[in-house]
């Protein structure tokens, strides 16, 4: 029962890490702070457009393999598999 | 018969002809391959299923053509309908899996102790999967219409018998093999065209890349600057930054359209299919993969279009094209009335502008960029016809995702689960085939006569995910109290504030002239429009479940030890079937 909510604390505390990222690259990066990005740029891009169209699809993807790795160790280390 | 349609036929009926294959190869023998494909697809495999499964008319059509008028207003689809697959990922496809059942109303069911919350999410999965295959039968017939240059109803008529025969033989697993072709034929066709564009516009041949580059014309000048140019000095607002609404609309319309991604039972019943936990969460990811190649490709199409369109219509600054000009593209599509001109200052060169009165491009319909792109940019015939295949396959892969989903909550949540619980397997699959041969003739029906309300309903459609079904998905996964009078209460609130906000905006089912109040920004609650309310009636579904959580007994031992064990990846891996 300890070693089950242990799993489950360290489980919560990486998705948790994840939404963060995910928040931050799409409402964060894509909508509130789009005008402040958009004074930088990407190549053609204004750096807010670009994460707004481009990037915070790329970040969804990284994190998604991230966190699918992450729990595939976690579940060999509490013998869970 | 010319080049075009006789390349149009040769990729519409060969793709076809590959989709009848794979229908016989993959019969279902059993419920348990009728509904979850008998758990034994990979991860990969299934990734690219929910690819096809989720990318529907919708996404291969039409999302392109309201970007490239939105500009950057349009990347609430792009956010939104990509980034509901990190939530499924990691809250709710690992847990639902390990518990192992069929269905959406089944986990609520089960989770809930309840029937009537069984009964509740079956009725939101109905109206939901319904609402969306409209479309997608429309999608099939404008597809037959315009390409093969066949009367609406047949196309229908051919679409409905190529469903019918490989859904109903069989089932989820001839379902998930046919999207995985489906989904190569899509992505073909979708990248293609772009990769062409691309190179034509700016010398680099990847769409992603090359929306962020210079113009091949020399001037050394960028892309999306050259658009934001040309569009502004038309009175248009500014491609790369104009925003939908305000931004508290753009953050609300993408929450909503990621919970209610999240949310739609046809998704959530694909990670059913996969042999393991771990499996489940890779599938989201390779989905996500097989997603991301048109979503972030589709941006480039949308700016690359609009350029294109602008760039024919007026070449150089006050330099308009004639109209007895036009090229066969601005002819073709004016046979159809999506696009329309009218000389108003009687100088016949066509003016585009963004001031109604001086505007002669009197309709542009959006739907028409993507279908019209390969012939703006003179790409070969070939190209074209692959566009055709392309639609259908669309389409048709996301019209038996939703009829599987319709299917099995009546034959197995309903039928089964409550009504007539001794039903045989063999009589279950039976029922199943017969359910969702019904369904087809409906939707096809619903196709022939689509109802007044069919525009307005696919935000309804996220908006019952977004704010019954996900809610209540988190709270069972996430709260081990939670019980079955908080879930079922938060559920009827999130889905009664929800539907009251679009109805009176839209109007009554959406009658014309019932909308209480006026469908016009200043109108709106804080600027939020009817089609992102769905995030706000998901913030009403969580208050009202801890509110009545708070006042009656939490959720049983036996149930919080059901939640534990779904929580876990250990022990007993339930095969997704007789149970």
């Amino acid at each position: 029962m300890e070693n089950k909510n242990t799993y489950w604390q360290e489980n919560l505390r990486l998705i948790l890490i994840c939404l963060v990222i995910w928040f931050v690259v799409s409402f964060g990066f894509g909508i509130l702070l789009v005008d402040v990005l958009n004074e930088f740029r990407l190549g053609g891009y204004k750096l807010g457009f670009w994460f707004a169209q481009q990037g915070s699809i790329y970040a969804f993807l990284g994190l998604i393999f991230w966190y699918s790795k992450k729990m595939n160790d976690l579940d060999k280390k509490y013998n869970v598999e | 018969m010319d080049e075009l349609k006789f390349y149009t036929y040769i990729a519409v009926f060969g793709t076809f002809g590959l989709y009848f294959a794979i229908a016989i190869w993959a019969r279902a023998g059993s419920t348990s391959e009728f509904y979850a494909a008998g758990g034994g697809i990979t991860p990969l495999q299934n990734g690219m299923a929910i690819g096809a499964d989720w990318m529907s008319a919708a996404s291969f059509i039409s999302m392109a053509g309201l970007i490239a008028f939105l500009g950057y207003g349009g990347s609430v689809f792009l956010m939104g309908w990509t980034g509901g697959y990190v939530l499924l990922a990691m809250c709710l496809a690992p847990y639902m899996r390990k518990h192992g059942k069929f269905t959406v109303p089944e986990f609520v069911g089960d989770r809930f102790y309840s029937k009537t919350a069984r009964i509740v999410t079956i009725i939101c999965l109905i109206v939901a999967s319904v609402t969306y295959i409209i479309g997608q039968m429309k999608g099939v017939g404008v597809a037959f219409s315009r390409f093969l240059e066949v009367e609406y109803d047949t196309g229908l008529y051919i679409g409905m018998g190529v469903v019918f025969f490989y859904a109903v033989l069989g089932g989820m697993k001839g379902i998930t093999y046919t999207q995985i072709a489906q989904y190569v034929v899509l992505i073909t066709a979708y990248t293609i065209p772009a990769v062409f564009i691309s190179f034509q516009l700016t010398g680099n041949p990847i769409p992603q890349l090359g929306l962020g580059s210079t113009l091949a014309d020399g001037s050394g000048v960028y892309l999306l600057d050259r658009l934001d140019l040309v569009v502004t000095d038309l009175g248009f607002k500014e491609y790369t930054v104009s925003k939908m609404g305000g931004t508290l609309n753009m953050f609300a319309y993408t929450l909503s359209l990621m919970i209610g991604t999240a949310g739609l039972p046809h998704v959530i019943m694909r990670f059913f299919t996969v042999p393991s936990v771990k499996a489940a969460r890779a599938s989201a990811g390779y989905a996500l993969i097989f997603i991301a190649l048109l979503y972030t490709v589709a941006p480039a199409v949308g700016a690359m279009a609009r350029y294109n369109l602008m760039n024919t219509i007026e070449p150089s600054a006050g330099q308009n094209l004639d109209y007895e000009q036009r090229p066969q593209w601005f002819k073709d599509w004016e046979k159809t009335g999506l696009l329309e001109f009218s000389d108003k200052n009687g100088d016949g060169k066509i003016q585009y502008t963004a001031d109604a009165t001086t505007n002669e491009m009197v309709k542009v319909d959006r739907d028409i960029m993507v279908l019209a792109n390969p012939s703006i940019a003179n790409l070969p015939n070939w190209v074209i016809a692959l566009v055709a295949a392309g639609g259908l396959a669309a389409a048709l892969s996301t019209a038996a995702g939703l009829l599987l989903a319709i299917s099995s909550s009546i034959s197995h949540d309903l039928l089964k689960g409550i009504l007539t619980p001794d039903m045989t397997e063999k009589t279950e699959l039976l029922t199943g085939r017969i359910v969702m041969s019904v369904s087809i003739l409906f939707a096809g029906y619903l196709g022939l006569n689509p109802p007044g309300f069919a525009a307005g309903t696919v935000a309804l459609a996220f908006g019952l995910a977004a704010s019954s079904i996900f809610p209540a998905l988190m709270m069972g996964i996430f709260s081990r109290s939670m019980n079955d009078k908080g879930a079922i209460a938060g559920m009827c609130a999130g889905l009664g504030v929800t539907m009251l906000y679009v109805f009176q905006h839209k109007g009554i089912m959406f009658i014309p002239g019932t909308s209480f109040l006026g469908d016009m920004p200043a109108d709106w609650f804080l600027g939020i429009s009817p089609n992102a309310f769905g995030a706000v009636g998901a913030i009403v579904n969580f208050s009202v479940a801890f509110i009545v959580l708070k006042m009656t007994q939490p959720a049983p031992q036996v149930i919080r030890d059901l939640v534990d064990n779904f929580r876990s990846p250990h022990g007993e891996i339930a095969e997704a079937h007789d149970h």
